[in-house]
């Protein structure tokens, strides 16, 4: 636990990529299973203890030191948990520490786990007691998740690669099959064993991601272009062995998604990986290019753990596919763009049109013509257009020149909620008004979130009760009427113009922003930056 | 007779003492000072008569040329020196003692007697040994005006000894880069400097430009330094593995591009928050104060046992809060003017 507490401060306190790395590679390679799996598994937020809340510690403090002393010292530091490391006196009340030796990461892990909201009063302070200010800090942190040590997943992982000398890509592509504490990994990548085999398992692969196209024009001899539906990127896997197959679906951030859209799970017949979008069909199904009805349809089906048959009926969902990634043990994705479309259009007649369809290339003289079409399109379920390199691999991650994402009007950008505050009349109950905030530089370099507008409208009512939820549970911090948020959702946000502005630290202010949708699917770090915002500004 | 205390009144701009028409570091000039130490915030030029220890005098002869004669050979600022342990009479029948507050060089408490109460304000103070000044003697009183800078309890300031393995550890482990540690021109950068020769550093340690009058002040009042180089004076390469002592101000400024690899420090007691050291880009927060830290205050009440603690500059709803939990009478003063120093 000291050595992983020395970590989370050095963490702390180092601004520059390489160096935060450096830090994080040089534990990974020094310290024993199992402990290093359950840090890799904190620095990519993948632990959870539900019986340790910001609350019970909260609790736990003001048995000890009086309520005025305490909230005074926590509005100074503005953190529950690094409050609480400063304020906690050892062996103060209760029962004395039952731990005799130093700590190991594994045990706090297993301690941790082992809370219910029944022992965590009793349990907790054990540990607490026997740790320095480093360590209660560094198990506050752990203990209630986001460490807050400017270290993204992908960072993390990127130091793990750099620990062993593997490739990146690999280890995203095995990290889906996997459970901290990662023992597989480790076996591969510290020890030479095989790789931890997932051929057989229907694991996510990292997506292939477009940069926005600003202000560049390509050439359409080199790209190709297609639709960019208005629905959630998907990606359908089925593997195994035969009699053994199963089928996941993801989101974009690998979140397993299938049990939301069951009825996609026993549509496809053969072992492949599959991206694409997806959609359900609507009033407006028809349409010239759609087929599709608008986000909203969808949404109502999102977020759902079980569906009913007249929503399955009503609004069934299908894939309009892009990619093929795999196909029948055959990795495609070494191909160039054109090769696998080949064979995702030779996969096409094999696949039920009940639940896949072929996302349309747009055939457009130049690119003149290119942007005729967009303007024109007015399809519902149209977001934009998607252009892709002829000549380019499926390569995970947002890689400059091969893919670009072209969005139609009006203006949107993807923000990060932040703050939230009572609404008036009959929403006074609810967190109805919200301030967002874009990233100000690269957030997986720990660059900070600056509030750049708000809105209060662009939901339904049910939508507002999901938001209403999510502030509640993730408050991090109350300032009187307002609440601020752990920054783990995203809007985008539509809004008619943006204009430089002294009243605003982004230097922005937007006009008319409104929240076009939710995107409970959208990982925080893809949320647009300042600059992308900045790069808007028509006057 | 008059109300207990009634001769010295708390007002916005400092403390007037009535009878003497004189002012406790009053942050506007006035015709007599009481200054309990030379840091801008207690400190200022323009008064008719400093009356400080000869070391405070000595700061503020350099800042602000109190008591130094103009160019017509007028002496505009008249300075009048009292050492330690010493007790002035001012008019009205007033007397003040300065004791020692062990803050900075000529840091001093004044005990102000007069119809037979006795008041002491201790200015800035800490309780910790520091090799650049004499320490903190507590003085019995009825009125204990005390400072509140790290008033809140989660403020424990670590064994300097532990600070300074943390910097001379860094040093060792990464000898092609310096250390670059910003410390409060006056006070916090020499007794840094103090405490790494204490600590067995025997390297020179390189000033920027800022700091040198005030080191060399102190060496005249016999603190010793080691050798003190300027940044100015040496190249690059010069500097690698040792210590270079900046103003905070400097840290992240231009200036430190003609440092070899600087790592960042900064000494300051405001170091024990994590997010306090993250704004300023702290790399090597080092908690060092020269102020008292939430048990030294306490403790400090407790053994001045004064029938009323009056507390200013800083955090005073904790420590007022402290003391109603404690039965001591307290009062806050709203004076204006006291800032954070970065101490
Ligand atoms: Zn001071
Ligand atoms: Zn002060």
């Amino acid at each position: 636990m000291d050595e992983f507490a020395a970590l989370i401060d050095a963490l702390i306190y180092t601004r520059s990529r390489n160096e935060k790395l450096r830090l994080i590679a040089e534990y990974l390679r020094a310290t024993p299973d199992p402990d290093r799996g359950w840090a890799l598994a904190s620095l990519t937020n993948e632990l959870d203890f539900p019986a340790v809340k910001s609350s019970t510690i909260r609790n736990l403090l003001k048995e000890r030191i009086d309520p005025v002393l305490w909230t005074l010292s926590r509005d100074f530091v503005g953190d529950t948990a690094e409050t609480a490391s400063l304020l906690w006196e050892t062996g103060q009340v209760g029962a004395k520490t039952d731990v005799t030796t130093s700590l190991s990461l594994d045990e706090v892990v297993g301690r941790l786990s082992a809370m219910t909201r029944g022992t965590v009063a009793t349990e907790l302070p054990k540990l607490l007691d026997a740790l320095d200010v480093n360590g209660r800090y560094a198990l506050l942190k752990l203990a209630t998740g986001g460490m807050r040590v400017g270290v993204s997943s992908r960072l993390a992982k990127t130091a793990f690669a750099q620990a062993f000398e593997v490739s990146i890509d690999d280890v995203e592509e095995y990290w889906h099959g996997l459970e901290p504490p990662f023992p597989e990994l480790f076996a591969w990548a510290a020890e030479g064993e095989d790789p931890p085999d997932i051929e057989n398992l229907p694991t996510f692969r990292p997506f292939m991601l477009a940069h926005p196209l600003e202000e560049t024009e390509v050439s359409l001899k080199d790209y190709a272009a297609e639709w960019k539906w208005d629905g959630i990127r998907v990606q359908l896997v089925r593997a195994g062995h035969e009699g053994e197959e199963q089928t996941k679906l993801y989101s974009r951030s690998g979140d397993d998604i299938s049990a939301t859209f069951p009825e996609l799970l026993d549509a496809l017949p053969i072992n492949a990986v599959l991206d694409g979008e997806l959609l359900v069909r609507g009033a407006t199904q028809g349409g010239e290019e759609g087929g599709a009805a608008s986000f909203n349809a969808l949404q109502q089906r999102l977020g759902r753990k079980t569906v009913s048959k007249k929503m399955l009926r009503e609004a069934p969902a299908f894939v309009r596919l892009y990619d093929v990634l795999i196909l029948e043990g055959e990795d495609l994705r070494e191909l160039v763009w054109e090769k696998r479309r080949k064979r995702l259009e030779g996969l096409m007649s094999h696949l039920p049109d009940s639940h896949f369809d072929l996302s349309a290339l747009v055939e457009a003289r130049d690119f003149e013509h290119l942007t005729e079409i967009r303007e024109r399109s007015r399809d519902d379920a149209i977001e934009g257009l998607m252009l892709k390199r002829r000549d380019a691999p499926y390569v995970a991650g947002r890689r400059t020149g091969l893919w670009y994402k072209w969005k139609r009007d009006p203006l949107l950008v993807d923000c990060v909620l932040m703050y939230a505050q009572r609404g008036s009349g009959r929403r006074s109950s609810f967190f109805s008004d919200y301030t967002f905030g874009c990233w100000d530089g690269d957030p997986d370099e720990g660059a900070d979130l600056l509030p750049v507008g708000k809105a209060y409208s662009g939901f339904t009512d049910a939508e507002l009760k999901k938001l209403d939820r999510h502030v509640r549970s993730n408050t991090i911090n109350r300032f009187g009427p307002v609440r601020e948020t752990d920054k783990s959702l995203v809007f985008e946000v539509a809004f008619d113009s943006v204009h430089e502005s002294k009243r605003h630290k982004s230097g922005l202010a937007m006009r008319f922003p409104r929240i076009h949708r939710i995107r409970w699917d959208k990982p925080v770090h893809e949320a647009d930056r300042i600059e992308a915002l900045r790069a808007l500004i028509r006057d | 007779m008059s109300a207990p205390f009634s001769w010295i009144r708390p007002e916005p701009w400092g403390i007037h003492v009535v009878p003497a028409d004189a002012w406790i570091d009053p942050g506007r000039p006035v015709g007599r000072a009481l200054v309990t130490h030379g840091h801008a915030d207690h400190a200022r030029g323009g008064h008719g008569e400093t009356i400080a220890t000869p070391e405070t005098l000595a700061i503020m002869a350099l800042r602000y040329r109190t008591g130094v004669e103009d160019e017509n050979g007028e002496l505009p600022t008249r300075a009048t020196p009292v050492e330690y342990g010493e007790t002035i009479r001012l008019p009205g029948g007033v007397d003040a003692t300065y004791i020692p507050a062990g803050h900075v060089l000529g840091s001093a408490q004044i005990l102000l007697e007069h119809a037979g109460e006795r008041i002491v304000c201790t200015g800035d103070y800490k309780r910790r040994a520091d090799p650049t000044c004499p320490p903190f003697e507590v003085t019995p009183c009825d009125v204990f005006i005390t400072e509140a800078t790290f008033g809140l309890p989660l403020f424990t300031h670590p064994p300097i000894e532990e600070e300074m393995g943390k910097l001379l550890g860094r040093l060792e482990a990464h000898p092609d880069s310096c250390v670059l540690v910003g410390a409060y021109a006056l006070g916090k950068a020499q007794r840094v400097i103090a405490e790494l020769r204490a600590a067995g550093h025997t390297q020179p340690i390189y000033l920027h430009g800022a700091m040198e009058k005030m080191c060399r002040l102190y060496e005249e009042h016999g603190v010793e330094l080691g050798e003190l180089r300027l940044v100015s004076d040496h190249a690059k390469d010069a500097m690698r593995g040792h210590v270079v002592v900046c103003p905070p101000g400097a840290l992240n400024d231009r200036w430190s591009r003609r440092l070899p690899d600087p790592i960042t420090a900064m000494a300051s007691g405001w170091m024990r928050v994590r997010q306090r050291a993250r704004q300023r880009n702290v790399e090597l927060p080092l908690v060092i104060s020269d102020h008292a830290d939430w048990g030294e205050l306490t403790r400090t009440i407790e053994e001045v046992d004064a029938q009323e603690t009056w507390i200013t500059h800083g955090r005073e709803d904790a420590l007022l809060r402290w003391c109603q939990l404690h039965q001591r009478r307290a009062r806050a003063l709203a004076l204006v003017g006291y800032e954070d120093e970065d101490d």
